[in-house]
């Protein structure tokens, strides 16, 4: 190609550069996921706040009525009412049981799964099975195991409580935040374990030099070199937790007894959908999510200070 | 080598640190400490397991036993249960429901998520910086704050209830498959991409025939991914479907549980049924792939 060519050809192609990119088709490629994104994140994500803030309720399609702004009478109505209240005093009792006890669980059996020589495909894929599942198959078998008459009170004989687990006001929101945690855990361990497979064996070697014992290792090679896992970890535990709403649907029946386990989601749909007041229930998100926020960066404000 | 495909480092990856066993404490013999972890290890798998043990054996019993010794069943199993709950919910047709559910999503995914990833990993374009942050705040956001707007504006605006697009369209393109789709494009070497483009292939010839093969176990890894979230959804489904055959499995088995079970003969027998019919699909294809299942994967899907 001659040089005179080239020159002319790049005039009018540079400045198309520069206004959209190297590759101008690139946008082409990503139009439907960000057409996507608009749909039904974005707009949804506006319209759940402006709901909030305005007298809505359901109408037949189509028809032209007034929603007009009520300030924030949707939160006055959410914080005065005790069953709100409740679901996210529980949503807390949840959170208390289940995102320590992930933690715990989850670095113990990565770390244990980590150094294992024998049968680590077994264990690992034993370990995530839980998580690849339907909550609603293994609800099924949680109901079976944990009923009055069940395998759990029958191993436990006198021990068993009373009235039983799911139906206890006192244990069956701890019930269900075990559950969870046995649900996702296998995730989690996951997660944990890539972080392990990162760390540097010298620090090891290091700490053996010193003299180092395994729990000693474990506690000041293994833990901080996760550090930023966990804080994954207990961010994603948190939104889980959060988001939950078919084990109290399901384990204990429309978050029973007495609302003792209905989660802020659960209370969303009997508001929202059930009851027929949509900016009620998108109150109780809004409010749900922004102590989601604060908790995970309470949390990780906690995990990362040194 | 580094064409080969990305995974291959993740495959042979640092397997257990050695060292850790043979730099024996004083304290504690490596033996009795090999045999504490193992004891650990066994323990979790066993927990983890166990329930599902339970839901089989007790999908195939008559009667429900719920000591002890019934943890071992003793001859006289039946099928009873499971012409029981498809009795009750019409296993075939929930089935096909969580089929069409589940393959539009991945259909979705693999198609604009692919194009959407290999666009943000490998083409410069204008406005690509704003559309990844995009990419990475989406995931923050939770699925509880979209639920209601998305139950008006689908069930009451778009009147997609009882639909399957209605099912779908929340879920279509799984954010976080876009994510690791860019994670492996960026992998791949530039050079390929230059000398494909010298050549005058475009694009879409490029992403075609050059970077998916050489994605391909990342591939099976999204799809499996992909694949447990519709299918063992159970919210949003339950939300937008009333009629029951339009139902997935998880929802026509959720609202046995709810409204049924209590006035059949054998109630947990039928429940366990569905849930062994529910949950095989995703074990068995997570058992049969484990190998595409690494840590590493999800962990850069995640963490970014």
């Amino acid at each position: 190609m001659s040089q005179m060519s080239t020159a002319t050809l790049a005039g009018p192609r540079r400045r198309v550069t520069t206004l959209l990119g190297r590759h101008p088709v690139g946008m082409v490629f990503v139009t439907p996921y960000v057409l996507f994104l608009a749909a039904v994140f974005a707009y949804p994500l506006g319209f759940a706040v402006w709901m909030s803030f305005h007298d809505y309720f359901f109408a037949a399609p189509g028809a032209i009525v007034d929603r007009p702004f009520v300030g924030l009478d949707n939160y006055k109505t959410v914080l005065t009412d005790p069953a709100v209240r409740r679901s996210f005093y529980n949503i807390v009792i949840f959170l208390v049981i289940n995102v320590p006890l992930t933690v715990v669980l989850a670095l113990v059996l990565a770390t244990a799964l980590n150094a294992a020589i024998r049968g680590r495909t077994f264990l690992r894929v034993a370990y995530y099975v839980p998580y690849v599942t339907a909550s609603v198959a293994v609800v099924g078998v949680w109901l079976f195991l944990f009923s009055a008459d069940g395998l759990v009170n029958s191993l436990l004989g006198p021990l068993a409580p009373d009235p039983s687990w799911l139906v206890n006001e006192s244990l069956a929101m701890p019930t269900i935040a075990i559950f969870v945690t046995w649900k996702q855990l296998g995730f989690f361990i996951l997660l944990y374990l890539a972080a392990l497979q990162n760390i540097p064996k010298e620090l090891y070697e290091s700490a053996a030099m010193d003299g180092a014992g395994p729990l000693r290792t474990f506690w000041s090679v293994v833990v901080p070199a996760v550090r930023p896992a966990t804080t994954l970890v207990v961010i994603l535990a948190t939104i889980t937790g959060a988001n939950l709403f078919t084990e109290p649907y399901l384990l204990t029946g429309g978050g029973g007894p007495n609302g003792a386990s209905a989660s802020p989601v659960l209370l969303m749909y009997q508001r929202g959908v059930e009851q027929g007041n949509p900016d009620v229930a998108a109150a109780i998100g809004v409010l749900l999510v922004i102590g989601v926020i604060l908790i995970s960066l309470v949390n990780r404000r906690l995990i990362e200070r040194d | 080598m580094a064409l080969d495909h990305p995974e291959s480092t993740v495959a042979t990856a640092p397997g257990p640190p050695a060292d850790l066993d043979r730099t024996t404490s004083p304290q504690m013999p490596g033996r009795r400490r090999g045999v504490l972890r193992a004891l650990i290890l066994l323990l979790g798998a066993f927990v983890f397991l166990f329930p599902f043990y339970y839901m089989l054996i007790g999908s195939l019993q008559a009667e429900p036993d719920t000591s002890l010794s019934g943890v071992v069943p003793k001859g006289n199993l039946t099928l009873e249960n499971y012409s029981e709950i498809n009795g009750a919910v019409n296993l075939g047709r929930s089935l096909v429901n969580s089929g069409i559910f589940t393959g539009g999503v991945l259909l979705f995914t693999v198609v604009f998520g692919l194009l959407a990833g290999y666009a943000l990993a490998r083409l410069q374009f204008r406005g690509r910086g704003t559309i990844f942050a995009l990419v990475l705040l989406v995931q923050v956001v939770p699925f509880q704050l979209l639920l209601i707007p998305l139950y008006v504006l689908i069930v009451r605006s778009y009147n997609l209830a009882d639909s399957y697009l209605g099912m779908i369209l929340p879920f279509a393109i799984n954010t976080t498959a876009v994510f690791i789709f860019r994670q492996f494009f960026l992998q791949l070497p530039d050079d390929l991409f230059s000398a494909a483009r010298i050549d005058g292939a475009g694009e879409l010839r490029i992403l075609w025939s050059i970077a998916i093969p050489l994605v391909r176990p990342a591939l099976l890894t999204t799809i499996l991914l992909t694949f447990i979230g519709p299918w063992n959804e159970f919210l949003w489904p339950f939300l937008v479907t009333k009629q029951a055959d339009m139902q997935p499995l998880a929802v026509s088995l959720a609202n046995y549980i709810s409204n049924v079970a209590a006035r059949a003969a054998n109630p947990y027998g039928a429940v366990l049924a569905g849930a062994c019919v529910l949950a095989a699909p995703a074990v068995i294809l997570f058992v049969a792939f484990q190998r595409s299942f690494r840590t590493s994967d999800i962990g850069s899907g995640v963490k970014g």
